[in-house]
């Protein structure tokens, strides 16, 4: 599928006002005398067989995003439709049948495998929960979904410490293919590994996504990364998301300051050249007590009185580019 | 790429083991193990054919050679009452080894159980239980047993012979308090598990409550159980004698390991062997539980080479 042909395809996921706080609770009994807030109002849509990047710097939401999305985190607000159908209003038992559509890749490939498990059996867990075939059945689908990412059939019967972080992040999409899912958040899959690993994960990634008409949600703080891999690359700052756009777009004309000094960040390999750098100053505010107006506006470079007054929206200002700043406009 | 091929063939065609051969095979490779493994067969086989082994009958007195030194007929003497001491603890083997078997595996159940609903399900589920569990670990546990077994004493049983009656008595008042530490130490392993990336992949999975806690937790959490297990078989059979020698336990003329060592304190000087036999079985018995927890725990940890 090329880029103008997955433009067309219909959402399979729409994401609207989209909110998670986290609780923090002090004292004796335990009361609630703050909130983190994680993820605050973020919308957005997924195509049918796009890969969606979304970066942002640590503790800007996205994984809280992702995890939502597959109820593994309880939002407090907001709504997620998967095929039409509200993810967040379900109980657990119409969650279940879902879960064979939506999967989950994780960050840490050590911690995402349970240590006393052969690995066949951590790819057939899925299998087994949702009873499909006989147990022979399932032995075959897991050793065949292992093959598909690169591992043989004696692999199977070892366990996840006789792996290196490679082969268990290749087990970890093994065991999400194993439903044969149509959506998968890729929560960060690549930031524990090594740089020539990195490259052969993405393309594995890449492969399956054309093979089974895969959709990602592809979760990064790496730029370089997302633009390797993403279709539409959406970026987060302080639990909003400020721009959304498709990869050229978003590459050549950022819109928004906090997407521009990002991108002006990422090092060029060559001594000579010379760049405008957009630097910031000063840390990430914290989420327990976000800035008034755009959340940005305490170290955006081209701040005006407006923005800490008030919020600037999430607009598409050219078709198919979303940004939330006042000055874009 | 040949090579790899070979490679790759001739593991895949080795022939597929049961789970319990191989942990069996990595068991044996830890000789301590096997050696207490060796004891304790040979202590419950001496229990199971008590009647066939022993000379004498345990119970029978001849006070003509009380406190009779090691000989050909007695060869491990007779005590305060002329019975043979060697026959004794034959029998004592049944009741001591029995209590602490059933004392220990089931108290370390209920602690699994309790401990990992405690630990997942958090909340209110968790407070309440963690509560009762500070509450009885703060109570002075000797006094209190001494009350229960006290209340407990008159009840029997009906069909069973007087002295099993009275060591499942015991062995419920020593459950009711036997399950507090493996609760804490689960539920403290369950937290840190919990939030582990494996267990959210079990939840996105689609997996049950009831499957998490059974293929995730208790496997990763039984570690620091298994020893605390081999720990207790040790003292339990202790402590099954100090109820005793407190006259609370199985009374004599029921012989335990546990009344035996109490019963000849008075002689400790003029006969020490006396007191010196039943303490060697539960010293090899604690001892004997101890390396098989060792090697088992080794054994089940996948992460060891053996």
């Amino acid at each position: 599928m090329d880029t103008m042909n997955k433009q067309a395809q219909p959402d399979l996921l729409v994401v609207d006002k989209l909110v998670k706080y986290f609780p923090v609770r002090s004292g004796l009994l335990q009361r609630v005398t703050a909130w983190v807030q994680a993820v605050d109002k973020v919308s957005f849509a997924v195509k049918r067989g796009e890969t969606l990047g979304m970066v942002g710097e640590s503790g800007c939401g996205k994984t809280t995003v992702g995890r939502t999305l597959l109820r593994l985190i309880e939002p407090t607000a907001g709504d997620v439709y998967f095929e039409g159908k509200n993810v967040l209003k379900m109980g657990q038992r119409e969650l279940k049948p879902l879960r064979r559509d939506m999967q989950i890749i994780f960050q840490d490939p050590y911690a995402s495998l349970n240590p006393r498990m052969p690995i066949g059996e951590s790819v057939m867990e899925g299998l087994q929960i949702h009873n499909i075939g006989r147990p022979k059945e399932r032995w075959e689908i897991a050793i065949n979904m292992l093959k598909k990412v690169g591992l043989e059939e004696y692999h199977a019967r070892r366990y996840p410490h006789e792996f290196s972080g490679g082969q268990r992040q290749r087990i970890g999409i093994a065991r999400a293919l194993a439903l044969n899912p149509k959506f998968i958040v890729c929560d960060e899959p690549v930031s524990a590994l090594d740089v020539s690993i990195q490259s052969q994960v993405l393309n594995i990634l890449k492969d399956l996504q054309s093979e089974f008409g895969l959709t990602y949600l592809f979760i990064a703080h790496n730029l370089s990364v997302v633009e390797h891999i993403s279709d539409r690359v959406a970026v987060m700052y302080l639990g909003k998301m400020v721009e959304l756009t498709d990869r050229e777009s978003l590459y050549r004309e950022p819109l928004h300051p906090y997407t521009q000094a990002l991108l002006s960040a990422i090092p060029i390999p060559h001594p000579n050249v010379k760049r405008d750098r957009t630097i910031l100053k000063g840390d990430v505010p914290s989420p327990l007590n976000p800035p008034k107006g755009c959340r940005f506006h305490t170290r955006c470079p081209i701040a005006i009185d407006k923005c800490s007054q008030e919020e600037p929206e999430f607009k598409e200002i050219k078709p198919g580019h979303w940004v939330a700043c006042w000055k874009a406009e | 790429m040949a090579v790899a091929q070979l490679d790759s063939e001739t593991l895949s065609t080795i022939k597929e083991e049961s789970w319990f051969v191989i942990i069996g095979r990595r068991f044996i490779r830890h000789k301590l193990a096997v050696v207490g493994m060796v004891f304790v067969l040979v202590f419950i086989f001496a229990a199971i054919f008590a009647n066939v082994l022993a000379p004498y009958d345990p119970y029978k007195q001849n006070l003509a050679p009380s406190y009779s030194n090691p000989s050909p007929e007695h060869i491990l003497g007779t005590d305060e009452l002329g019975r043979d001491v060697f026959s004794r603890l034959l029998y004592a083997s049944r009741i001591s080894l029995f209590v602490t078997v059933l004392v220990n595996f089931t108290g370390e159940t209920i602690g699994v159980i309790v401990g990992a609903t405690s630990g997942y399900f958090g909340k209110w589920v968790d407070s309440l239980i963690q509560r009762i569990v500070e509450f009885l670990l703060t109570l002075p546990t000797l006094p209190l047993l001494l009350f229960f077994s006290a209340m407990l004493r008159g009840i029997t049983i009906p069909g069973l012979p007087d002295e099993w009656s009275k060591a499942i008595i015991i062995s419920l008042v020593l459950i009711a308090f036997g399950w507090l530490t493996a609760t804490r130490l689960v539920r403290g392993m369950v937290l840190s598990l919990r939030e582990q990336d494996f267990v959210q992949a079990a939840r996105a999975l689609g997996a049950s409550d009831w499957k998490i806690i059974t293929k995730h937790m208790i496997p990763n959490s039984l570690a620091p159980v298994i020893v605390n297990l081999t720990l207790g078989l040790g003292g339990v059979i202790v402590l099954e004698a100090a109820l005793s020698f407190l006259g609370f336990g199985i009374t004599p003329p029921v012989p335990t390991w546990g009344n035996m060592l109490q019963n000849v304190q008075e002689r400790m000087w003029q006969q020490p062997w006396l007191a010196f036999y039943p303490g060697l079985c539960i010293f090899l018995t604690s001892l004997s539980f101890n390396y098989i927890g060792d090697g088992l725990r080794d054994a089940l940890d996948p992460r060891l080479k053996l």
